[in-house]
């Protein structure tokens, strides 16, 4: 699995990186990034689904792995 | 070094009188929700959800004559298309009131970057932005923890507090007042200045008038302080910037300023409030926190989307006919997210508190471009004053349940919060 954070609709809220900070990380204006490449280690499935059903933007999305 | 005169001179002398729309003050018991709502009511700051619910299930865009005329929508779905919808919707007035300000102060407005439209809306943020991060005020936490515990080392003693008056409330204003570069001793006048912004919307024009006077008034000596002696605060930091190459208006500083008071102190205040309130009325929530600290922030979520505490207003920019109703130009939209936050089309068991909940795409600090600058800071000083009050006071409860207050208006959170403690 893979996440990515789409900068169109990203408004910093923070969900992400609060929830889920191995995954994402912050800007130097708030604004969520992902962190390294974005590919969830094993076992951190849970972690990218909770950030990504709490981004009050809809802003994460999650591609499975081919 | 040229010096920085912008601000001897009084940047208000010599500005037009704003023209802008007065309407006429209505105000009395509410006839029917569908068609004459007042979020100024006794009734909806005593409990608008059953109102909210209710409008939802029948009337989803309900409608009132007062205030000049306005719409107020109460699924989420209508809630966070406005605000998405800045073409439509404009910010300008962001307040329900008897004045619409006129529309040539738009794109930047009174109080920017609330009070402002795209394309300023964004440039005026982004001076904000870099001091209100998560990493920044994660170096207040100390403080304010430090600050919370002094507050309950003045119960000592006692057996019943007004956990909104005695507690809630300085925190806020306390972490604010810091980071502006304020004298801490001046917070019972900060409280006065929101009070009037937020509560008075139904008061005679030359008394609103009046009132925001002397909160520029304020803001301009703390502002001429600056400049003769900056320091590293907020203040400085707006004295300092620059857009498109140049300082910022003086009106820009003391209406950024101004804001940072008035968003930053009733809301949290008014949250930290609503969710003392619910853990005293509430045992086995309050018991669960006390045994499982680690559970907070995501109670915290809850009582954030439970008791929203900010409802904000736009203005409809052209005429339109706008999901089945007909809107005309200027009227106003009362952009609900407390009702939003309850819209069972959006969340499960939608009207109960659950302090577990896992999955929660609360709006309590706004959807899209004006996203709450303060919400990082809004959430540390919740959790601080959450995480102090149950350390040490684990066991309260409603005092008398009567006595309990709730502000009206578009802000909302218990005002007086009598609380048994000992
Ligand atoms: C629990 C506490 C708070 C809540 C629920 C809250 C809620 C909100 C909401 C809903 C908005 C969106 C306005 C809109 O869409 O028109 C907003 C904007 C804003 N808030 Fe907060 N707020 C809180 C605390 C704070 C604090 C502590 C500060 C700063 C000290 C702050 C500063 C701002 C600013 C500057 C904006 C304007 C952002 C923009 O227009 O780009 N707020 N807030
Ligand atoms: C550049 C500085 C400002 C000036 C010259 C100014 C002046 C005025 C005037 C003349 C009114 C009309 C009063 C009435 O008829 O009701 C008004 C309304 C109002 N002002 Fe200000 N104001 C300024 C900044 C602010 C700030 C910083 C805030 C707070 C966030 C604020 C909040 C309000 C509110 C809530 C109203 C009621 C009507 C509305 O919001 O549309 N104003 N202001
Ligand atoms: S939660 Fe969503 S909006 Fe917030 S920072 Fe993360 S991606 Fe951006």
């Amino acid at each position: 699995m893979k996440v990515q954070i789409d900068p169109a609709r990203c408004q910093g809220h923070g969900r992400c990186y609060d929830l889920s900070p191995d995954l994402f990380t912050e800007d130097d204006e708030g604004y969520g990034q992902v962190a390294g490449d974005g590919v969830v280690p094993p076992g951190g499935e849970r972690g990218a689904r909770v950030a990504a059903s709490n981004c009050p933007e809809k802003a994460i999305v999650l591609a499975e792995e081919a | 070094m040229t010096v920085d005169d912008r601000f001897v001179r009084d940047f208000r002398e010599g500005q037009e009188e704003p023209l802008g729309v007065r309407s006429e003050i209505i105000t009395g018991a509410v006839s029917d929700w569908t068609t004459d709502f007042s979020h100024t009511e006794p009734e909806w700051a005593a409990d608008p959800y059953p109102i909210q619910d209710d409008l939802r299930a029948r009337c989803p865009i309900a409608r009132t004559e007062r205030f000049g005329g306005g719409w107020l929508p109460t699924r989420y779905e209508d809630v966070a298309a406005i605000a998405y919808d800045t073409e439509h919707f404009s910010s300008r007035a962001i307040v329900m009131s008897n004045y619409r300000p006129p529309r040539e102060i738009a794109p930047v407005g009174a109080v920017p970057p609330i009070s402002s439209d795209p394309p300023f809306h964004h440039d005026a943020r982004k001076l904000l932005l870099p001091a209100f991060t998560k990493k920044e005020v994660a170096k207040r936490e100390e403080a304010t923890r430090a600050f919370c515990h002094s507050l309950i080392d003045g119960f000592e003693g006692a057996e019943i507090v007004d956990a909104a008056r005695d507690y809630a409330q300085h925190i806020p204003m306390r972490v604010i007042s810091d980071m502006l570069g304020f004298p801490p001793e001046d917070g019972p006048k900060f409280r006065e200045f929101v009070e009037h912004a937020l509560e008075g919307v139904n008061l005679p024009p030359e008394q609103r008038v009046a009132n925001m006077a002397e909160l520029f008034d304020y803001l301009l000596e703390q502002i001429r302080d600056h400049v003769a002696s900056p320091r590293d605060d907020l203040t400085t930091h707006l004295i300092d910037a620059e857009l498109y190459g140049r300082k910022l208006e003086p009106s820009h500083v003391a209406g950024t300023m101004a804001l940072l008071l008035i968003a930053g102190i009733d809301t949290t205040w008014s949250a930290i409030g609503a969710s003392l309130w619910h853990l005293a009325k509430t045992p086995a929530d309050r018991e669960r926190l006390v045994a499982e600290p680690g559970l907070l922030p995501t109670a915290m979520e809850e009582f954030l989307r439970a008791y929203a505490p900010v409802t904000m207003a736009r203005l409809v920019k052209e005429d339109m006919h706008w999901r089945g109703v007909d809107m005309k130009a200027d009227d106003w939209v009362l952009l609900s997210f407390p009702a939003a936050n309850r819209d069972p089309a959006q969340f499960d068991r939608a009207d109960e508190v659950i302090i577990d909940r896992e999955i929660n795409r609360h709006a309590a600090f706004g959807l899209g471009i004006h996203r709450c600058v303060g919400s990082h800071l809004a959430r540390m000083e919740l959790r601080v004053a959450l995480e102090v009050w149950l350390e040490r006071v684990p066991v309260f409860g409603l005092a008398d349940p009567s006595a309990v207050t709730w502000a009206p208006g578009q802000v909302r959170g218990p005002r007086t919060l009598p609380l048994r403690i000992g």
